[in-house]
């Protein structure tokens, strides 16, 4: 499964429900306003080091980091792009946390 | 050619009402269910509101869906399931859960069915699609 967040951990718990369903092997793309839960140092920086825990593939959106200025990323958190979220939805089932 | 049947899972967020979300999914499932898919609808976090029993939206002024939802089964559509722990979070239990049909044989009144977060996470594993509401 391929899980996708695009809201930020701040804002609401989208990404706390997600976590309660992911599975060992899944894949968890942060886009949007979801790549601040990548940052590390935040008071939510925990679930993301969680998920990494769980072997979850943590995946953000490089253009939104970017646009963000999130540079300090939690250790395990890989960076890609729009082409690279096309190579993981062709691999998996997606489901978007909308 | 039952390989061929789509397993496609609907799942439910948003509360009912604030927004048009869970009205259009319920348009999307009813739509969907014309067709020879293999369709389950799971209501999680504010999701499960929309199953609660005794919604009166007559004073909106909006039509409401509980009468719809009432005969899902109807429509081939009994895969219906709510996070366990979605609903305890909101203090509601099994009997607050509105009536999605009866059953076929024994006529009892079908409700959705509580399950845990790991069942719906194994059943999301199957599916050849998941839409979100």
């Amino acid at each position: 499964m391929l899980h996708t967040v695009n809201k930020s951990p701040f804002q609401n718990s989208t990404l706390e429900s997600c976590l309660r369903f992911v599975r060992p092997g899944d894949a968890l793309l942060l886009l949007e306003d979801g790549v601040i839960a990548a940052a590390a140092g935040t008071a939510k920086s925990g679930l993301i080091e969680g998920a990494l825990k769980k072997n979850l593939s943590v995946y953000a959106i490089d253009a939104d980091l970017k646009a963000r200025g999130l540079t300090t990323l939690t250790k395990g958190v890989q960076v890609t792009d729009y082409a690279g979220f096309v190579d993981l939805v062709e691999k998996f089932t997606m489901h978007a946390w909308l | 050619m039952a390989g061929d049947v789509k397993k496609i899972m609907f799942t439910v967020r948003k509360p009912p009402h604030g927004s048009i979300y869970v009205y259009e999914g319920l348009e999307v499932k009813l739509i969907m269910a014309a067709y020879d898919a293999d369709i389950s609808v799971v209501f999680l976090d504010d999701g499960v509101y929309a199953m609660k029993a005794g919604q009166d939206t007559s004073k909106l002024g909006i039509k409401g869906f509980e009468k719809t939802y009432g005969v899902l089964v109807d429509y081939e559509i009994s895969k219906v399931f709510v996070d366990r722990q979605s609903m305890e979070e909101r203090g509601l239990t099994e009997e607050d859960l509105l009536v999605i049909g009866e059953d076929e044989e024994t006529e009892e009144p079908v409700r959705p069915k509580m399950i845990d977060s790991a069942e719906i996470a194994a059943m999301m594993a199957e599916q050849h699609n998941i839409l979100c509401f």
